[in-house]
């Protein structure tokens, strides 16, 4: 089935999957509210596309230069000259810098051992689990045990989808 | 504001107080949903602050928390919970939204919007780290029932500072060490201290002198270690060993020339009891000799609680409020306090 623009009847020539903190978010649109949103449709050619393209690349590199935390503004460069780390998401944003800063100020530490909340343990364990289930699910159906794969099956959709990678005690600053 | 002693002051009979004032567990926590409060606004601090008193902190606060607006605390009282150990010395500085809660028996305080979101900590007389950092987790699981922390999988609890990123965890003990002192041993005793990455700062932690020989020595590393392995090196190893050498100092003190430890300790008692003016730096000195004496027995019917105690008195919010009037503007507080430390040492 053809799918629609999101902002209005005409078919969707662009589709984009977003993600964003673990969340999925799917963007179909049609030509002209593609273009309002920036998108370079594949029918520009020539010149003006290579211009495009170049000018991208530049502003590109320019975000790179100054890398900045999605959530509370923070740049490495004042991270540095203040001390302070701006937020919980500038520890994802700036993982590799602040890994390798973190390490310096721990004496060569570069994991966390110990105490956690116990959200996170209960994570975990989902997701220790999932793994332990989605094995035994495989061995069953290549062994055509399909009764036992079946009730796997149910026994992993009860534990619920694989968003746990742990991090969802970190949030992001409310509006 | 409470005229209580607190746990400080009744080190006489803890474990190893001859030599260990106090301990102190800490942790540093952060909450989900606000930035830290280093890139927070007054509104976005004053929510956290509105998030964190209406919930129910539990332990030691069971039976209610005495909550202190710290923005609308007169500056005296501000040092009066300096003094206590129940606030920061930045936290007493700071203009932006924040507040403390404190528990009944002045064993716990919650700083709310000091560095992190959530300091919390937990003071008690000599050597007692494993009964605290006991307590501690156990009044962290409370707190974290209700209020979201930020944990990284690989960093794990998020901090300001990445100083204190991983358990937050700051394990200290005030040790007084007078006879290394005299011995002239504590520089290496600091070496080795830095050797074994930790911290040794003066009687009112970071940027304060050692006055009367007082170190508050505490843990540099959060992350890789177990907040458990924490406290058990600290509370197994390193603060024994530290009274290990200042006993052995102490020793070799009696041994080489009682009669000069004697002088100098009766001194120190004879200056506290006839002075007329004593600044705040000479009462720390010579209540810190007279403390050595009272525990090598030198010294007899003064017990050391109120040795601990005055350690505490003399300090200038506390005196102020003793004697009603204001602190601050230069002013000179020596005659009141001389007054106060002769009338309690007669």
């Amino acid at each position: 089935m053809e799918r629609t623009c999101d902002c209005c009847p005409n078919p969707a020539v662009v589709h984009e999957t977003l993600v964003h903190n673990g969340v999925k978010t799917e963007v179909h649109l049609c030509a002209e509210h593609a273009a309002e949103r920036g998108y370079i449709l594949p029918t520009a050619t020539g010149p003006s596309l290579i211009a495009t393209k170049l000018v991208e690349k530049a502003s590109a590199t320019a975000a790179r230069a100054v890398k900045t935390c999605p959530n509370c503004g923070m740049t490495m460069q004042s991270l540095r000259e203040s001390g302070l780390v701006g937020c919980a998401t500038c520890y994802r944003h700036f993982e590799e810098e602040l890994g390798t800063l973190i390490e310096r100020t721990q004496d060569g530490a570069t994991a966390h051992v110990g105490r956690h909340p116990s959200q996170v343990s209960s994570l975990i364990d989902r997701a220790a689990a999932r793994n332990r289930i989605s094995r035994e699910l495989r061995e069953a159906v290549s062994r055509e045990e399909y009764e036992r794969a079946a009730r796997l099956r149910d026994e992993l959709l009860a534990l619920g989808t694989s968003d746990t990678s742990g991090e969802t005690a970190m949030g992001e600053v409310r509006p | 504001m409470s005229s209580q002693p607190t746990p400080l002051a009744d080190a006489a009979m803890a474990p190893l107080g001859d030599c260990v004032l106090s301990s102190r567990v800490r942790l540093a926590r952060n909450l989900v949903g606000f930035a830290f409060v280093n890139r927070s606004s007054p509104e976005q601090l004053a929510d956290i602050v509105h998030r964190v008193q209406s919930v129910r902190l539990g332990g030691p606060f069971e039976g209610g928390a005495r909550w202190v607006n710290v923005q609308g605390t007169s500056p005296a009282d501000r040092l009066l919970l300096f003094e206590r150990n129940l606030i920061s010395r930045p936290f007493v500085e700071a203009t932006h939204p924040r507040c403390a809660a404190i528990s009944a028996d002045e064993s716990t305080s919650v700083m709310v919007n000091e560095e992190d979101h959530l300091r919390l900590q937990m003071l008690a007389p000599g050597m007692q780290l494993r009964e605290l950092s006991d307590r501690m987790f156990a009044f962290d699981g409370a707190v974290e029932r209700s209020l979201e922390y930020a944990f990284h999988p690989r960093f794990g609890y998020l901090t300001a500072c990445t100083t204190n990123v991983g358990t937050g965890i700051r394990v200290s003990a005030m040790l007084h060490l007078p006879a290394l002192s005299m011995v002239q041993e504590l520089e290496r005793v600091q070496r080795a201290a830095k050797e074994l990455h930790l911290a040794i700062r003066g009687f009112h932690g970071e940027g304060t002198d050692a006055l009367g020989d007082f170190y508050q020595v505490s843990n540099q590393k959060t992350l890789g270690r177990s907040e458990r392995d924490i406290v058990e090196e600290f509370a197994g190893s390193i603060v024994p060993q530290f009274v290990e050498y200042e006993r052995a100092a102490r020793r070799v003190l009696l041994e080489r020339d009682a009669a000069a430890l004697d002088d100098r300790v009766h001194r120190a008692l004879g200056i506290l009891r006839s002075c007329r003016l004593l600044s705040l730096e000479e009462a720390i000195k010579f209540l810190a000799r007279v403390r050595l004496g009272v525990a090598l027995g030198r010294i007899d019917h003064i017990p050391i609680a109120l040795v601990n105690r005055l350690l505490l008195e003399v300090q200038p919010a506390h005196l102020a409020r003793a004697t009603g009037t204001s602190i601050g503007n230069g002013r000179d507080d020596r005659a009141p306090r001389a007054e106060l430390v002769r009338n309690s040492l007669r």
